[in-house]
């Protein structure tokens, strides 16, 4: 049996599978349902002076017959009153113990409200604190939310007014709506955050309804910038966690976030350094029961591969994460058409010819066509375009030249007196 | 009788007739399409007699643009609801596509039909006739190739005239092609999208009998001749002017139009033949309630020029096959009583390449049925042939490839008459090629 239990700056869960914080987590009975189906964290919507939700809030992104590979939404921080949500905390945590319960929270942008805040909601015995620093709309306009997590003196101050009074652990919730995410990243840690989770939704119109000229969601005739989350935000999340575990300089552990769906989404995110997840969209389409599968995967992958706890995987892709100008330049692979598999649908062709590098050559007499090994540059577009698994294989061509990446290529040219461009 | 039938002349429920395959809901059509790969230069297309560019169109309903996967079926191929339906697509664009090399293929068949059923549903015309050029066309015969020829022709905007001897145009879609696969009303709303294209429709008006050959010559710069083929071969076989004896097109004429007053479908039935007339006959004898159908062929099995799906949707309708049987004599008195055959046997292949069959010595039976039902293919019209003075060649017009041009260099052709008897796709294909063929004649 593997070990799934992670500690994340003192924060203890028997899995790294938790809920972030949104509908998902508003209610004692949502997270009672999600215990009993296997989470392992729950972090509650964020609670603050109850706020006035409009109707309607959510918009969704479809591709093809796929519904939700991305969702956007204007709601609020929790429409619920502070002593409500703690009562029904500390009611959870009585029924759950081994489960953890991380309260989001939000407040003015006074110390005395956030600390009022903090006070409040510990009673509750919540495991630790989650700062949303990242509602990238509504509370934004009023100061708080990304209004804070956007500017890092803001963040460094609130946290250290929170850090003052907290008894629990500290996670600041970053934005992804900044140019670079280590620098509220590094803010947070100097006000004494002790861990980051990331991301919150990104800024977004999901679309126009084309008939009456108006966003989506439209609420009575206008709508407004919304944040966008859900499957499409995996890739931009996954970039600012690992951005975040190779930043030296910052160093406290991340809960990831974005677009987590599948056991496999889990494992990315670890193995890009994140030491726990948080799931909300996908939940929010499937129900709490998806953890099935996600617990499932994730104990099949460690025991297939031999791990004995999860803890081992965090991080262990990082070290291969570099930058462009340290890749192999000399590293040549080259398409290779899989003739037994391939079933000629030619989709290959006309996306090599369009907008790869024109190597794909149609054959007479047969509809698998040929890669022409002199032109293809190996850029992959063909394999991703490809619609059968394992019909175009990307063959090993360079015949194990050295290691030369770019950074070397320009001093050996600069020494030489030229200049790369 | 359940909900939704009502009686046949005959006293037969006519639910049982409706069209066998359900339409997909816009959900399934949705579903499917997004099956489809968008294959490069689609073989499914290049499969299609009528070059319906179908990966486009599959495209075009993926992203809710259903006027504009109209007109791409429609303008290649403007029967494309009734293509839709009775095409064989499984030797055509459905055997072609390459999803079906490792997976069902794509139902693209039933995907055209959701997108002209929409088309009609919310009269969509998405042809338009072209701006006159003041030619005129006559089209004898108002069949699939005579229709498509007459759209194609409005297209490129000539004055188009179509005489149809019967009393609905469409030919063997609104007479011919059984309900189960392709009911009247659609062949019916085909007709019609062509006379919205302008097209003068005269039905009732037979060339030969009440419009002369010469007088169209006089009065049109082209005359399209899409006739199709007469009435079914005789069996040449004694008894077979008894009553309960009936030619496989008027029965299922007869079921198409909802009128069976005159035919009477007995108890035990066989039918003669073995193409798909006499698979589709035998089906709706069964559907009209006869207890035992059996189809007599005179070859094999494996001899049967009737389509394999059509063979399998027959069994599975409890129609029974024999095989290597030849009927010799209709027995009975004033009524069928039953069909005396001989077994067969057969010889090696003839210079058709099919092997002919000999029949067993001493092997003849009879098999007691009350209602024959004969199946054996339509003869050419050659009087009406002749009237029009043009050449033929085994009963078959002839004409140039390229063109569709006759031996008279005003008179065009296609379709059944030319090839012989197909199906609607390969008339369609023939008349587009002959409107091409016309246009670029009289427009020199
Ligand atoms: C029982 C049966 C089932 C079939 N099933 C299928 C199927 O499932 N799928 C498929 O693709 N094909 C099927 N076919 C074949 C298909 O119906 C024909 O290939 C197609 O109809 C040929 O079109 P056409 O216009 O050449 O001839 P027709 O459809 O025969 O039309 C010819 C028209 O010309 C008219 N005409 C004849 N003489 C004159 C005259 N002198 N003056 C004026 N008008 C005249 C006729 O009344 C008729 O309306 C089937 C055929 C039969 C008989
Ligand atoms: C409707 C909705 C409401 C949300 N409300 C909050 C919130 O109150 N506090 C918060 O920190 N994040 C909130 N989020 C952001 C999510 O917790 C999460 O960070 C984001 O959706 C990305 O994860 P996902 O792709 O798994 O959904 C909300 C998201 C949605 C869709
Ligand atoms: S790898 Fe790129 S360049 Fe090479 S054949 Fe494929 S698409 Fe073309």
């Amino acid at each position: 049996m593997v070990d799934l239990s992670v500690n994340l700056a003192g924060i203890k869960a028997p899995s790294p599978f938790w809920l972030s914080s949104g509908p998902v987590t508003n209610t004692a009975k949502q997270a009672d349902l999600a215990f009993a189906a296997g989470w392992g964290g729950f972090v509650w919507k964020t609670i603050g002076t109850p706020i006035i939700n409009v109707s309607s809030r959510l918009g969704g992104l479809n591709y093809g017959a796929r519904r939700l590979v991305g969702l956007n939404n204007i709601e609020l921080i929790s429409d619920r009153s502070i002593e409500d949500n703690v009562r029904e905390i500390a009611d959870i945590k009585r029924r759950w113990p081994q489960q953890a319960v991380v309260a989001s929270i939000m407040a003015e942008s006074k110390k005395e409200a956030w600390q009022e805040l903090v006070r409040q909601v510990e009673e509750s015995g919540c495991d630790g604190l989650e700062l949303n620093f990242s509602c990238p709309h509504g509370m934004h306009e009023r100061g708080m939310g990304a209004a804070v997590g956007q500017v890092p003196e803001y963040t460094e101050r609130t946290t250290d007014w929170v850090k003052s009074v907290a008894r629990t652990p500290v996670i600041v919730k970053l934005t992804p709506n900044i140019s670079d995410i280590r620098q509220p990243a590094r803010a947070a840690k100097a006000g004494g955050a002790d861990g980051v989770s990331l991301i919150n939704t990104i800024s977004s119109i999901i679309g126009v309804d084309l008939d009456r000229f108006e966003p989506i969601p439209s609420v009575n005739g206008r709508g407004t910038h919304g944040g966008y989350c859900g499957p499409a935000v995996k890739p931009i999340a996954l970039n600012m966690v690992a951005t975040l575990a190779q930043d030296e300089e910052f160093g406290l552990p991340i809960s990831g976030i974005g677009g987590i769906t599948t056991w496999r989404d889990v494992l990315e995110f670890m193995v890009m350094g994140a030491t726990s997840t948080q799931v909300h969209t996908a939940v929010m389409h499937w129900g709490f029961r998806i953890i099935e599968d996600m617990i499932d995967g994730v104990t099949n992958y460690l025991e297939d591969k031999g791990f004995h706890s999860i803890q081992e995987i965090i991080g262990k892709a990082v070290p291969s994460l570099t930058d462009w100008g340290k890749l192999d330049l000399n590293y040549q692979v080259r398409s290779q058409i899989v003739e037994a598999k391939c079933i000629g649908c030619q989709v290959c062709f006309a996306a090599c010819r369009d907008g790869g590098h024109d190597s794909i050559r149609l054959q007479t007499g047969t509809r698998v066509p040929m890669v022409d090994q002199e032109t293809c540059v190996g850029c992959n577009l063909c394999l991703l375009a490809c619609p059968v698994e394992g019909a175009i294989a990307m063959a090993r061509v360079d015949q194990g030249k050295p290691y030369m990446s770019w950074e070397q290529y320009v001093s050996a040219a600069g020494a030489q007196g030229c200049r790369g461009g | 009788m359940s909900e939704g039938t009502s009686e046949l002349g005959g006293g037969v429920a006519v639910g049982r007739l409706n069209e066998v395959t359900p339409p997909f809901s816009s959900q399934a059509a949705l579903d499917e399409a997004a099956r489809c790969l968008y294959c490069f230069d689609a073989p499914c297309a290049q499969a299609c007699p009528a070059a319906v560019d179908v990966s486009a169109f599959i495209r075009k309903i993926t992203t809710g643009n259903l006027r504009g996967a109209a007109r791409v079926i429609l303008q290649a191929n403007p029967l494309g609801a009734s293509c839709a339906r009775v095409c064989p697509v499984d030797e055509l664009c459905e055997g072609a596509c390459v999803v079906g090399k490792t997976n069902r293929p794509v139902a693209i068949g039933r995907l055209q039909r959701s997108v002209t059923d929409w088309a009609a549903a919310n009269s969509k015309s998405v042809l338009r006739a072209g701006r006159p050029t003041g030619k005129r066309v006559a089209v004898i015969g108002g069949g699939p190739a005579g229709l498509t020829c007459a759209a194609e022709l409005a297209q490129l905007g000539h004055a188009v005239t179509v005489f149809e001897a019967r009393e609905k145009a469409g030919g063997l879609n609104t007479y011919g092609i059984v309900p189960l696969r392709l009911p009247l009303e659609n062949s019916l709303a085909e007709v019609e999208m062509v006379r919205g294209l302008g097209v003068a429709i005269r039905t009732g008006v037979a060339v030969g009998r009440d419009v002369q050959p010469e007088d169209l010559l006089r009065d049109y710069d082209a005359l399209f001749v899409a006739i199709g083929l007469g009435g079914g071969a005789h069996l040449g076989v004694p008894g077979e002017e008894l009553s309960g004896v009936y030619e496989a097109l008027d029965l299922i004429a007869a079921a198409k139009l909802g009128d069976l007053g005159h035919i009477r479908i007995g108890e035990r039935v066989a039918v003669v033949g073995g193409g798909n007339t006499a698979i589709d006959a035998a089906t709706v004898a069964r559907r009209l309630g006869a207890r035992e159908v059996t189809v007599v062929y005179r070859r094999g099995q494996e001899e049967m020029p009737a389509y394999k799906y059509e063979v399998d949707f027959a069994r599975g309708e409890g129609v029974n096959f024999q095989w290597l049987a030849a009927p010799v004599r209709i027995v009975g008195k004033g009524q069928v009583a039953g069909l005396e055959c001989v077994r067969t046997q057969l010889a090696a292949p003839d210079e058709s390449g099919r092997r002919r069959p000999q029949p067993v010595p001493s092997s003849k039976y009879v098999m007691a049925v009350d209602t024959v039902i004969k199946a054996l293919g339509q003869a050419p019209l050659a009087s009406t042939i002749a009237r029009l003075g043009l050449q033929v060649k085994g009963g078959r017009l002839e004409v140039d490839a390229e063109t569709g041009r006759t031996s008279q260099p005003r008179i065009f052709a296609g379709g059944d008459c030319v090839s012989g008897g197909g199906e609607v796709v390969f008339a369609v294909q023939q008349a587009k090629r002959a409107a091409r063929g016309i246009h670029a004649a009289i427009v020199a």
